[in-house]
């Protein structure tokens, strides 16, 4: 009874709420003491101040391993890591190749079937070879593969899966060493390319070129055969007839023909360094089972390397501090100086300590730390667009509210084209039938050509981050051709100075000589019906299904979308069974052939069985044989005069009803500085810069944590009680009255 | 007692078994090995013996159910649904189409949903309980009335509603928290407040409107009015009866879902962006990365069993007339 | 002429609403449930959510008469060809609203768009402004009329609706004084909910002609008007899920209690299997083979709505098989105990055959529990679907839905101005119908669940 007693009597002498506010007094000093940090800082304390650039990723990194890894996403980490021969350079434009760790640009040397050389022109050209010239004293990062004990020999090499059990990540690995980069790396990185059992996604389009290629693969795979699973198999042992290496600097790499585009390659990190070492120490059994792979904790020569890899949560990128004598160009293009983009000019790069990225599903919360200044650059999606920008007659700037904040903005040049097609194998858009057939098939694709608004499509969905594109070849790219010239004749008239839709009327004209007036069938009366197929993962894209609708009904064509998920629409692609279409492309090098490559008769879906990038399976032999010249030729007067009638080909049979080619903005907080957006090259990190300083100040004052909601809540319910109280009291004291 | 859960046990493998059967036909109907591959990997140039050399790493060569080209006695054992469905049971989860290995992920994202969910349904209880006793305390009045509309409002709103408004108002207008996020250690503080916040608030409407009932049930019993009548006091006579009486059917009634908790919460993890199962889950879906759908659907039903035997023997513990047989 | 179109979702909510006619029919011969529902309907909650209740119902019941167009017949053919577009009566009354187009995000009641565009003054120089609304307001002389308009506007459709709610209510009201005896059910609860509903209703469709209620969508969209379409989506998964599975729940629940052994032993393994899969794992799956299916019988799903139609019954369906184990455990365990009852046995010593003997005597006996389930559970899929839309495995983007609106919310949140409206639109309809079933349920169960008497 005692206790009953107590808890009543505190109720009574009313002491309990002279507690409760003693209570919630403190814990708001307390709270409002730590002064240091904001509360809802997103990042650890302990890194406040630090030379660290913050970024997110949004998708976790499925590959890392250079020979596998083939999406930007990926690229973004490891380009920063790995090293390979060549690079673009960082300001100039237009792009421009560079050695990176060669002493000088590759020699190439054009032979004939016999050996002898020849001159680049040359009718009996058989081979073209590249002679590389690697930069001495280049070292790896400090790595675990390469530890050795005082007798020299490897630290970390175990027979055994049970000796491995103690190690869980590779942070466990306490010892690191590290080596000479030299030319057998490249070579044997070469030879992971032609792996089969690596999955190199450009095997198959390098397997065409490199001579011996195709040879090496085979004898891997037997190989292969005879090892146990997950087994190292030393591919140094196996010779590759077209790589060879004359010493530990000199190298060269023989390619069947001549292959212009092959310098880009060299700049991609598929051709970087890898030390056999590496494939060594991940083979060792049970690391595998622990997602300790090369796939997953890369080892290069690079600026940076990766010391954290949790794609869960956070990636961490730190300075590599082996990395080679690198410094900050100094030249740029024109207006380069003025921006301050030379200001870092010949210091040691890279200048940042640390890159940290953190996992962030949702654009909303991501830019919402990038307004509060924990993410140092955002791009810009359509629903903060409005807040971020302004569109003026002179094009993007930024809006008020930014421009206080300091924050500046980059113009990003994407180099790709995404587009609306149709599958030419259909018996109703596409490319089939009689010449008179084919005929009126090509006037229904033109007039849905006109009809369809992307500019409209454009500012709804994307606030116009992207230009109407004329033709595949985006700007930028040799080839694309501007203003009345670059237009497309059969969608566009030029007037007033810009390019202008033609009008409905014209649309409905060619749908009527297709044999739809109206949008019906001339002989059956049928409405027409066309199909749009797309993937509908995520879901929320019933307002663009509307605008889509909208479009074909201007014509009276009704459209039926079909939603699949991604793997069914990757099905009826390679099956040739989708009707239209929506794809994109992303230029792997800045070359007219990478683009025209997409409407290449043989690179065709359905004739490659699924493996080709020409998804609309168009095949025009006029076109094929002028991609066959054009693709041999250096940038010349005489390729851009074969461009442009390969271009005239397409805009005439319109294979695609549409097409964009979209506009990137990214935005920097205002400690940001030496970032040049470069379309190609993602190795960039090295360059840019921070004032850590700057960052904490801005931090600190606009973060200030608002209180008052916190109070009234508690005054709220501090004056529940008094009522409650009250009323129990009168509860208690309720007494059955009797007379 | 250790011979029934013993026995428990082993009634669970034929309900294991049929839980894999199901997952195997649903996912194969839908997806062919080939397919899967594609996805896997890549837009871009993609050979046909790239598919193959990954169908064979990944084990995806094999007939699904049945071998019938095998004469050695693999009818039904060299098969995927053999071979993936037995490395289930010893937990061997193997690696996820994309190529981690799954039981390390699991192990490392188990821990962020156990920080979310465990405070979560701490917390959610505790307050549904004190939120209940006050109103069993003014039962049959005009409060009584009012917080059961209230409490029913509370649950007509979709939980989406409220992590709209705690995301816009706490972490973007008064800048109390992170938006969204996670750290390991003391950090994570900072991060769960907020979901712990919503998730206890969303939860608020239906447990206290279930609690208030098992308590009044206590309240009406003979037992509490031969209290009253002797005169002790209102507060007296709800924390030393009707509370531990009213206790015992709440615990045994949420000792199902504890085991579940390490699942983690779909909708919240995403949403505040926790590295937890219940995200690794969704991200599977969306991937349509059949491997760990299947083991998250194998660790669900292993958990869920779990909680039945611990409901019977939370029982037996609590009332022992209850015999498990 | 037109052509009607029957979807398999139109099918099942007639028999819906004609099971309970003849549910409600049937009880005028059982005093003894009758007792029951009265206790439900003299509490003014019950009655008032009743009426809400109805009223989603009706609107639902309205949007599934479907029909097609007729195309222009062009010269020279006799055939007629029907419009791709499946229509349904309800889109015929809210034509108007849904008849003004505009091409992005307006604020309710606004003249002008919620997003600025690049514009050409008079001397070609470019600007960027908030453009004017295409079709809102465009009845007005001049913009400043705006707020008479909307007051007068809002007068008449009070009014109409006033009288509206009049002539249904005062026939009642005379009929019940002519003929019916003095109830205890509170009608004048019933006639306040429904003059406001109508007056509502009235209010909103007067001025919908005109000015945008709840605003636009990104694509210039009604918002008042896909909320409204989305209320036969929330309600047909709120029911179907429970009934498409309700055979299979009743059927094994009843045997499993009545039969036992062997029975017993399959139904509950069959359950517990389903019960420990974790129910968004199996939805997800199961919309994915849904998914495929479509995709290899083209030829079936001709129709935008038909496929949709298709989706949204097969979701219903797993839904319902994600939460029927929890009635055919209950239905099992009463069966169990009613199966011991004395003339049950009485039944079985007279050799009264076993279907006769579940359909006389045990069913009965257990139909309160179907129907606490099936209230109890209403509310829960309303609220799951907004949840699934999110997740991806929600109905079909081209079908209206609460929860394809909440999807889409998410990104218009965070924009800055926020777009609120959408939202605000999904949770006002959606929450009120999902109150009034929560709180009928309530009712309901008080009534019929003897633990809460």
């Amino acid at each position: 009874m005692k206790i009953e007693q107590s808890v009543v009597n505190i109720f009574a002498q009313q002491r309990i709420r002279t507690i409760l506010v003693a209570m919630l007094m403190l814990t708001l000093t307390a709270l409002a003491g730590c002064e240091g940090q904001a509360w809802n800082n997103p990042h650890p304390a302990a890194e406040s101040g630090g030379n660290i650039i913050y970024s997110a990723f949004s998708e976790r990194p499925k590959h890392l391993d250079p020979a596998r890894s083939y999406s930007s996403d990926e690229a973004r980490f490891i380009d920063q890591i790995y090293d390979p021969p060549l690079a673009y350079h960082y300001l100039k434009r237009p792009y421009q190749l560079i050695p990176n760790t060669l002493t000088a640009m590759p020699r190439v040397v054009y032979t004939d079937a016999a050996g002898n050389e020849v001159s680049a022109g040359a009718p009996q050209l058989a081979y073209s070879t590249y002679y590389f010239e690697l930069q001495q004293g280049i070292r790896y990062q400090p790595h675990p593969a390469f530890a050795r004990d005082e007798n020299g020999d490897f630290l970390y090499r175990f027979g055994h899966a049970a000796e491995a059990a103690a190690y869980h990540s590779l942070a466990n690995f306490k010892e690191s060493g590290s080596r000479e980069l030299l030319a057998g790396d490249y070579i044997y990185q070469l030879k992971r390319l032609a792996d089969p059992s690596l999955l190199s996604p450009v095997r198959g389009l390098l397997s065409q070129y490199i001579d011996g290629m195709s040879e090496f693969s085979a004898a891997v795979s037997e190989a292969h055969d005879s090892l146990p699973d997950g087994q190292w198999l030393d591919l140094r042992e196996i010779p590759f007839a077209g790589a060879q290496q004359s010493d530990d600097y000199h190298f060269s790499i023989r390619l069947k023909g001549k292959y212009p585009q092959f310098s880009y390659w060299l700049a991609y990190h598929f051709f970087a360094p890898v030390p056999w070492e590496a494939d060594a120490f991940y083979h060792q059994p049970g690391l595998a089972q622990r997602n300790i792979t090369l796939d997953w904790y890369p080892l290069g020569s690079g600026p940076f390397m990766m010391t954290r890899n949790n794609p869960n949560e956070v990636i961490v990128l730190e300075k590599n501090p082996n990395y080679r004598a690198d410094f900050y160009p100094a030249e740029g293009e024109p207006g380069d100086e003025q921006r301050g983009l030379l200001d870092d000019a010949g210091k040691r790069v890279p200048l940042l300590d640390k890159a940290v990225y953190r996992l962030e599903k949702e654009s909303i919360p991501f830019w919402t730390k990038f307004l509060q200044g924990y993410y140092d650059r955002s791009g810009i999606s359509s629903e903060s667009f409005d807040q971020a920008v302004k569109i003026g007659s002179e094009g993007v700037s930024l809006s008020e509210d930014m421009e206080a904040r300091g924050v500046t903005l980059e113009k990003e040049v994407v180099l790709g084209t995404y587009y609306l097609a149709f599958n030419m194998l259909d018996p109703v858009v596409g490319d089939t039938g009689t010449r008179r057939e084919r005929e009126r098939k090509r006037k229904l694709r033109q007039a849905i050509a006109i009809a369809y608004d992307q500019q409209e499509s454009l500012s709804i969905f994307y606030n116009g981050r992207g230009e109407v594109a004329m033709s595949p070849i985006p700007p930028g790219i040799f080839g694309y051709q501007s203003g009345r010239e670059g237009i497309n004749p059969y969608v566009f008239d030029w007037q007033d100075g810009r390019a202008q839709r033609k009008p409905l009327d014209e649309a409905r004209r060619l749908l009527a000589e297709a044999g739809y007036p109206d949008g019906r069938n001339a002989v059956t009366g049928e409405p027409l019906v066309l199909n749009l197929d797309t993937t509908t993962a995520g879901g929320g894209t019933s307002a663009a299904q509307n605008w889509m609708i909208k479009q074909f009904r201007k014509l009276n064509i009704q459209l039926n979308i079909r939603g699949t998920d991604y793997n069914r629409f990757k099905e009826k692609m390679s099956t040739g069974n989708a009707q239209m279409f929506q794809w994109g492309w992303l230029a792997d090098y800045p070359d007219a052939e990478n683009f025209l490559f997409l409407l290449y008769g043989p690179n065709g879906q359905v004739v490659s069985g699924g493996s080709g990038v020409n998804s609309t399976n168009y095949n025009n032999q006029d076109y094929n044989r002028l991609f066959e010249q054009m693709q041999l030729m250096e940038n010349s007067p005489q390729r851009m005069a074969i461009i442009r009638r390969m271009l005239a080909i397409v805009q005439k049979d319109t294979p695609w009803a549409s097409a964009w080619h979209p506009h990137s903005y990214i935005l920097n907080n205002h400690w940001v500085s030496n970032t040049k957006a470069h379309g190609i090259s993602k190795s960039v990190l090295k360059f840019v810069a921070i004032d850590p300083q700057a960052r904490a100040d801005a931090q600190q004052t606009w973060n200030k944590p608002v209180l008052w909601p916190l109070l009234l809540v508690a005054a709220l319910l501090a004056l529940l009680s008094v009522p409650g109280v009250r009323a129990y009291r009168r509860r208690q004291q309720r007494r059955i009255v009797t007379d | 007692m250790l011979a029934y859960i013993i026995r428990r046990l082993f009634y669970a493998i034929p309900i294991l078994i049929g839980v894999n059967l199901l997952t195997f036909a649903l996912f194969f109907m839908v997806n062919t090995p080939d397919q899967m591959a594609r996805v896997q990997l890549g837009d871009k140039h993609i050979s046909a013996d790239a598919i193959e050399e990954w169908k064979s790493q990944r084990g995806y060569d094999k007939p699904l159910f049945l071998n019938t080209a095998d004469d050695s006695g693999g009818l039904l054992t060299d098969t995927i649904f053999y071979e993936k469905s037995l490395r289930l049971f010893v937990f061997d989860f193997g690696k996820s189409d994309e190529g981690r290995v799954i039981g390390e992920d699991i192990l490392e994202r188990m821990w962020p949903s156990l920080a979310l969910a465990l405070p979560t349904f701490i917390v959610g209880i505790l307050v549904n309980i004190i939120f209940s006793l006050f109103i069993v305390m003014f039962r049959a009045s005009l409060f009584d009335t009012a917080a059961m509309i209230f409490c029913v409002a509370l649950m007509s709103i979709s939980g989406v509603f409220y992590i709209f408004a705690g995301q816009y108002f706490f972490a973007k207008l008064w800048h109390l928290v992170p938006i969204s996020g996670y750290l390991g250690g003391l950090d994570a503080v900072r991060f769960l407040v907020l979901p712990v916040i919503i998730g206890v608030i969303s939860g608020i409407g239906g447990g206290t409107r279930l609690y208030r009932t098992l308590f009044l049930e206590e309240a009406g019993k003979d037992y509490v009015r031969t209290a009253r009548a002797k005169g002790v006091s209102e507060l007296a006579v709800l924390f030393r009866h009707i509370l531990p009486n009213g206790l015992i059917p709440i615990l045994t009634s949420v000792v199902v879902v504890i085991p579940s908790l390490f699942m983690g919460s779909l909708l919240m993890e995403s949403f505040f962006g926790i590295p937890g199962l219940g995200s690794y889950t969704l991200n599977a879906i969306w991937a349509q990365d059949f491997a760990v759908v299947r083991s998250m659907v194998f660790l669900g039903s292993v958990l869920y069993i779990i909680g039945l035997i611990l409901t019977d023997i939370s029982y037996t513990l609590v009332d022992p007339r209850v015999r498990l047989s | 002429m037109i052509k009607p179109v029957v979807l398999w979702s139109d099918v099942l909510i007639f028999i819906l609403v004609a099971f309970m006619a003849a549910f409600f029919w049937h009880l005028r011969s059982r005093p003894l449930t009758l007792k029951r529902w009265r206790s439900v309907f003299h509490s003014h909650t019950g009655v008032a959510s009743f009426v809400v209740i109805l009223f989603y119902l009706l609107i639902a019941v309205t949007d599934s008469l479907h029909y097609r167009l007729p195309l222009d017949k062009i010269e020279g053919s006799d055939d007629v060809h029907y419009s791709q577009d499946v229509r349904s009566l309800l889109d015929d009354i809210l034509h108007d609203l849904n008849s003004l187009d505009e091409t992005t995000y307006s604020e309710p009641f606004s003249l002008y768009s919620f997003a600025k565009i690049n514009m050409q003054d008079d001397s070609g120089g470019v600007y960027r402004d908030y453009p004017r609304l295409a079709s809102a307001g465009s009845h007005l002389q001049t913009e400043e009329d705006i707020h008479a308009d909307i007051v007068q506007r809002s007068v008449w459709g009070l009014a109409l609706g006033l009288m509206i709610s009049l002539l249904i209510i005062v026939p009642h009201w005379l009929w019940r004084r002519r003929y019916a005896a003095q109830s205890s059910v509170p009608w004048v609860t019933a006639y306040l909910t429904l003059a406001a509903l109508i007056c509502l209703s009235a209010w909103a469709l007067l001025l919908g002609q005109v000015y945008h209620i709840f605003g636009t969508n990104q694509v210039g969209g009604d918002v008042l008007y896909q909320s409204i379409k989305a209320i036969r989506t929330g309600v047909l998964i709120g029911t179907l899920a429970t009934l498409l599975t309700l055979p299979l729940a009743v059927v094994l629940g009843i045997s499993a209690g009545y039969f036992r052994g062997w029975v017993d032993d399959v139904v509950q393994y069959i359950y517990t299997t389903l019960n420990s899969i974790p129910g968004i794992l199996l939805i997800a799956a199961s919309v994915l083979l849904i998914d495929v299916y479509i995709e290899t019988h083209p030829d079936d799903f001709q129709l935008v709505a038909v496929r949709a139609d298709f989706k949204f019954l097969a979701l219903c369906f797993i839904l319902g098989m994600t939460s029927w184990t929890g009635l055919c455990r209950l239905l099992r365990a009463e069966t169990l105990k009613v199966s011991q009852l004395d003339y049950v046995h009485a039944a079985q010593a007279f050799g009264v055959s076993h279907a006769r003997i579940i359909f006389r005597h045990i069913m009965p006996n257990v139909m309160h529990l179907i129907l606490i389930s099936l209230v109890l559970d209403f509310s829960v899929f309303v609220l799951a679907e907004a949840v699934l839309s999110y997740i991806g495995v929600g109905v079909d983007p081209s079908m209206n839905s609460w929860g394809n609106m909440i999807n889409e919310a998410r990104a218009e949140l965070s924009r800055d101005p926020v777009v609120w409206w959408s939202v605000s639109a999904a949770f006002a309809l959606m929450f009120v119908l999902v109150l009034a079933a929560n709180l009928f349920s309530d009712r309901v169960r008080d009534a019929f669940d003897p633990r809460f008497h």
